[in-house]
């Protein structure tokens, strides 16, 4: 689960990590508001989305006067931003974030993050800040510095001022660097933080050492014991097909393809998906059912791939261990009796009873393709998508 | 041979009462795995599925002689049952358990490092379906049936795609010698490598099959491992052609993240160390038959 910036400054000063001061606008007069609280006369209006790079794709705007406030605020709130976080459809910005403005001397990259190599927490940190560390790592990896922290002990002093001074921080500012930089270890191991980012994080003209961005991921599966964390969850920057899914158990995500796909488990849906494509067709989705599919949870799987309107063709591929294809084939069935399919669904079943469950979709009546093989249900799949836009492109005609 | 379990392993299941660890405990002993009892703190003394419960794990080393473990402890839980078995000197444990937080699976890495290598116990999973060297044992929740005894070992990170495979070499006549899910977690007790290792030294095994993914690190670096270290011929398939950047398909680990973590990267880099890949997911059975062929 991701948050946006000002929570994430709003957790970390509680750390001890300094931020700017800043405020929530939900419209261009409270942007002013809270310029005119904050005081000065430079302030920076940033969009609230979930992702980095913001940037770059205008949702940040350096402000001289109050007018330009306004003026920012009003263009950024509703605005749909793209970076390539968010990928092509972008996320739509519904709060603000006023920060006073900070008189930048040096900026620093920083972040932890969890190796999967190394099975541990890495610190990672550059003198070269504001780019992005994807970037760096190509361009400039040598600039790089990287500091694996061991589990039982934690992140040591020693190993903070080592970062400090990979990342050419002054004597001065040491004991400050070594407080920040342990602090948002504190938050990570307390908060159950996946990733935590800091970019940049600047030196100020004043010799301050301010985080000036934040960006923090948490793992979806402590949620259960960070119920303050839970609390911080933003829907409307999350797919709400997704969402919806997830309220059901299902794991989905959509896609840009036309073939709609119902399967059970990860692994299996991902290589469905990818016969799929082999077979010159794109999935509309992925969509993992679960194990114990019942026909609820099948009927409920059925809309949520059917809501999205570009599907032309459904693929069911069931594996059934735990499950019974029996089960699975009854489910289907009551599926489509319920619910006006207007697209061929092609369905294979494989596994415990699977000639039971191929009796039930045989004698139900219903136009269901069905398929022996993976590779025989992506290909029939393929073909009746085919078909159905064969047929569109003739009554054009 | 086979590799972890056998006809004789002593088995003992962790949330033993509960109603998933009943269901797939009866289904266990129905495929013949020996299992000698179960644990739920609490029910100590009790008798459920006619085997005796424990309090703790070290009861039943102690009293049942138990060797291996499966685990269906809830996720907020898991974590401490698996250390728990590691520290009554359990040889080999499968965590079933799906959503153990990543934190939590780390402090469990760093116990486990703490034995020597040979006292340590080995852990695969969580999140995962479970192990299962057919014909003899089954420490999982697979569809026991659909696994024939032969000389492939297969590891991989899902169940259901791990069963298509077992499906499709059935349907070609080639048996299984062990077959271990490593599970879906981004960090798991053994990687693809520390499998490999273990069918390397299994004369039983002639071929292994790797069914990897997209995210992380460990496809590729049991292929380094395959080049420098083993003689027998790897196959693998990598799912995920079509998951975009950033995006988690379903499994904890499933995103990619950084470069090298795609489907399509890691293929060409197995194909560079010498892997025989899979063209598409339907081609694992002809796959390693071919590669049978050969030998």
């Amino acid at each position: 689960m991701d948050i946006h910036e000002y929570q994430a400054k709003d957790i970390l000063s509680g750390y001890g990590i300094k931020i700017a001061e800043g405020g929530l606008a939900y419209s261009p007069e409270d942007a002013v508001q809270r310029a005119r609280e904050i005081g000065g006369h430079v302030w920076a209006v940033k969009a609230q989305i979930h992702s980095g790079a913001r940037g770059k794709a205008g949702g940040i705007k350096i402000c001289k006067t109050h007018d330009e406030v306004e003026a920012a605020a009003d263009y950024l709130l509703g605005k749909r931003l793209v970076t390539h976080q968010t990928g092509p459809a972008g996320k739509v910005c519904s709060r603000l974030y006023v920060e006073a403005g900070t008189e930048i001397a040096k900026e620093l990259y920083f972040c932890f993050l969890v190796d999967r190599s190394s099975e541990r927490i890495v610190m990672v940190g550059s003198a070269q800040g504001g780019m992005e560390i994807e970037e760096l790592a190509i361009t400039n990896p040598e600039a790089i510095t990287k500091i694996y922290i061991e589990p039982a002990v934690g992140l040591l002093d020693f190993q903070a001022r080592e970062m400090a001074f990979a990342l050419g921080l002054d004597a001065e500012i040491m004991s400050h660097a070594v407080k920040t930089i342990k602090g948002c270890y504190r938050a990570l191991r307390a908060l159950d933080v996946s990733m935590l980012e800091i970019n940049p994080l600047v030196v100020t003209k004043s010799g301050e050492l301010v985080a000036l961005d934040a960006k923090m991921g948490f793992d979806d599966n402590a949620l259960f014991r960070q119920l303050k964390i839970s609390e911080l969850r933003d829907k409307t920057q999350e797919d709400p097909r997704e969402m919806a899914a997830a309220d059901r158990g299902l794991s989905y995500v959509g896609l840009d393809g036309d073939i709609g796909c119902m399967i059970n488990g990860a692994g299996l849906a991902m290589a469905t998906m990818d016969m799929i494509k082999l077979a010159g067709g794109e999935p509309a989705n992925f969509l993992d059912v679960g194990g114990g599919a019942s026909a609820e949870r099948t009927e409920k799987a059925f809309r949520l791939v059917l809501a999205d309107k570009n599907v032309k063709a459904m693929l069911v591929n069931i594996f059934a261990g735990i499950n019974r294809c029996d089960w699975i084939a009854e489910g289907v069935v009551q599926a489509v009796r319920k619910i006006d399919m207007k697209v061929p669904l092609i369905v294979r079943l494989s596994g415990t009873n699977v000639e039971e469950g191929r009796r039930i979709i045989a004698e139900s009546g219903l136009p269901i393709i069905t398929a022996e093989t993976l590779a025989e249900a992506a290909e029939k799949a393929v073909q009746a998508r085919n078909e159905v836009v064969a047929k569109a492109a003739a009554l054009e005609i | 041979m086979a590799i972890f379990i056998n006809e004789t392993t002593r088995i003992i299941v962790q949330g033993f009462t509960g109603k998933i660890g009943t269901f797939h405990a009866q289904d266990m002993i129905n495929y013949g795995s020996n299992v000698v009892g179960g644990i739920t703190p609490g029910k100590g003394g009790q008798t459920h599925l006619g085997l005796p419960v424990f309090n703790t794990v070290k009861e039943a080393v102690q009293q049942a002689g138990a060797e291996a473990s499966i685990i269906f402890v809830p996720p907020a839980f898991a974590a401490d049952s698996i250390m728990e078995a590691a520290d009554a000197g359990i040889k080999y444990c499968v965590a079933i358990t799906d959503g153990i937080p990543t934190q939590d699976m780390m402090t469990v890495k760093n116990f486990l490092r703490r034995f020597p290598k040979e006292s340590r116990m080995i852990l695969t999973g969580p999140n995962c379906a479970g192990t299962i060297s057919p014909g003899r044992a089954m420490l999982g929740i697979m569809p026991g049936h659909i696994y024939q005894q032969g000389n492939v070992g297969i590891v991989g990170r899902s169940g259901t795609l791990g069963y298509e495979a077992a499906d499709q070499m059935k349907r070609l006549g080639i048996g299984i010698s062990t077959s271990v899910g490593i599970g879906g977690d981004p960090i798991n007790g053994s990687s693809h490598r520390d499998i490999f290792e273990q069918f390397e030294q299994d004369p039983e095994t002639k071929v292994v099959l790797m069914i990897g993914e997209i995210g992380g690190p460990q496809e590729v670096e049991a292929g380094i491992y395959a080049k420098e270290h083993m003689g027998k011929p790897v196959v693998a398939y990598i799912a995920g052609l079509t998951a975009p950047e950033g995006r988690r398909m379903g499994h904890a680990g499933a995103i990619i993240s950084s470069a090298g973590e795609s489907a399509a990267e890691k293929v060409a880099m197995l194909k560079d160390l010498g892997v025989i890949i899979c063209p598409t997911p339907a081609a694992m059975g002809e796959t390693v038959a071919a590669v049978l062929a050969k030998l």
